[in-house]
């Protein structure tokens, strides 16, 4: 394994768009646990998103074409699912660019393992990314995708997604 | 490999397609609301929960598969078992929605009950797979575990919205407790399966889930406002193989494709 081609593989990755959310990486969003590389050959860790997430295979295969696209020869994409991937992942500037782009980044209250609560506290609202307002509510507790969920802003009055908190 | 065949089904690969067929057919039912939701946001909702759980489904029967030791995939476990030998407990494979002649029964409030139900017992399952000796089904667990408690949690906002709502919804809401409720004592049966699985640090025997879930469960139905029926003698068997009329139909039409066009792939 050579550092050179390390980073040179590493700098590959981070042009390849997640499909469903096409402004980040995969690098941005933590999906690319691990690289090892040699002159030619290269090892790429991914991990998935969600269980039934339908991006996982265009994911390997965008990674795989990118890289051969780059002069690696022997590409070897492998997955591993734990720990399990969480939106703790996505970069600073994977959240930044969520943000410009329209999506909430994720916030609020973390998840835990507790009980159910059959009658809920509103928690901490999230912030509008259009106009910063917090007086916004939820609309859907899903979305488009899996990791997303529908609000929207009372201030501005626009809907937005928000990436789930995981 | 394209007719049926028959998988040798040790218990710890019993075990497994437990929980992989439960998550495959209730999800194959969720599907069924796809394009027919109340509102646009609950259709979205219910096919999500059935993506998360095709992925759970998709994972554990690879797994199995592998445990198996013939070779078997994903798909040749899904489209080409025969229905004796799918594992699923009976209540998932129940009618959830009026939809056709296969499905008489059921309607929203079934099919929310019934995710709460079975999200609860899936997030404790997970909780505890997430120690499996098995290294593999601990991170299909660690995974699945935080899908679980947000469908819990989802389904739970419904149930009390429901029960506690108005006279329509809370007599419909209940009449869907009193409906499916003698499926779930299925949910905690120990058998020989169980009892393999937890002295080898597998995974936790069905029965050790029974406490929690009913505490968790019984929170939400007491702010539902709705009352448990009594505790009837009848114990589903789909664990064993063994299906109710229902499960053939819900095969029929999900293998279909396979049968049709043995080996197609896409």
């Amino acid at each position: 394994m050579t550092t050179a081609a390390v980073e040179r593989a590493w700098s590959v990755l981070h042009g390849v768009p997640d499909p469903e959310v096409p402004v980040l990486s995969v690098c941005d969003l933590g999906l690319v646990r691990e690289v090892l590389a040699s002159d030619d050959a290269v090892e790429v860790v991914l991990t998935p998103t969600y269980s039934g997430c339908p991006a996982t295979e265009v994911i390997a295969q965008s990674v795989h074409d990118a890289l051969a696209g780059a002069g690696f020869d022997a590409i070897t994409i492998t997955t591993r699912r734990a720990p399990a991937w969480t939106t703790d992942w996505i970069s600073a500037e994977g959240r930044r660019k969520l943000r410009d782009y329209g999506i909430a980044p994720p916030s609020g209250d973390a998840p835990v393992d507790a009980g159910v609560q059959p009658i809920r506290i509103r928690s901490r609202a999230v912030e509008c990314p259009r106009c910063g307002s917090h007086d916004t509510e939820r609309l859907s507790a899903f979305g488009s995708t899996a990791c997303k969920a529908l609000h929207r802003c009372l201030a501005c009055r626009e809907p937005f997604e928000h990436f789930k908190p995981l | 490999m394209t007719t049926s065949f028959a998988v040798e089904l040790t218990p710890p690969v019993r075990y497994v397609l437990r929980w992989a067929d439960t998550c495959l057919i209730h999800a194959q039912r969720l599907s069924e609301w796809c394009g027919h939701g109340p509102v646009l946001e609950e259709d979205i909702a219910l096919t999500n929960m059935a993506l998360d759980l095709i992925g759970q489904a998709r994972a554990l029967l690879t797994h199995a598969g592998r445990l198996e030791g013939q070779g078997f995939d994903e798909d040749q476990l899904a489209f080409l078992r025969a229905e004796g030998q799918f594992l699923n407990l009976t209540l998932v494979e129940q009618p959830m929605r009026r939809s056709s002649a296969h499905s008489p029964g059921g309607d929203f409030a079934d099919t929310v009950l019934r995710n709460l139900l079975l999200a609860t017992w899936l997030k404790l399952a997970w909780q505890r797979l997430q120690s499996s000796s098995d290294a593999e089904l601990a991170a299909i667990a660690g995974k699945a575990v935080k899908e679980a408690r947000y469908h819990q949690q989802h389904n739970a906002d419904w149930v009390v919205r429901l029960g506690d709502g108005t006279d329509e919804s809370h007599a419909r809401m209940q009449a869907a407790v009193e409906r499916i409720w003698s499926y779930t004592a299925e949910l905690f049966v120990r058998d020989a399966v169980d009892a393999a699985a937890e002295a080898s640090g597998l995974g936790p025997a069905r029965d050790a889930l029974a406490t929690d879930w009913r505490r968790e469960v019984q929170s939400v139905l007491d702010e539902a406002t709705l009352k448990l029926p009594a505790d009837v003698p009848f114990l589903s068997t789909g664990t064993n193989g063994v299906h109710s009329e229902h499960l053939g139909f819900i095969l029929a039409e999900m293998q279909s494709l396979q049968r049709q066009f043995p080996g197609g792939a896409w």
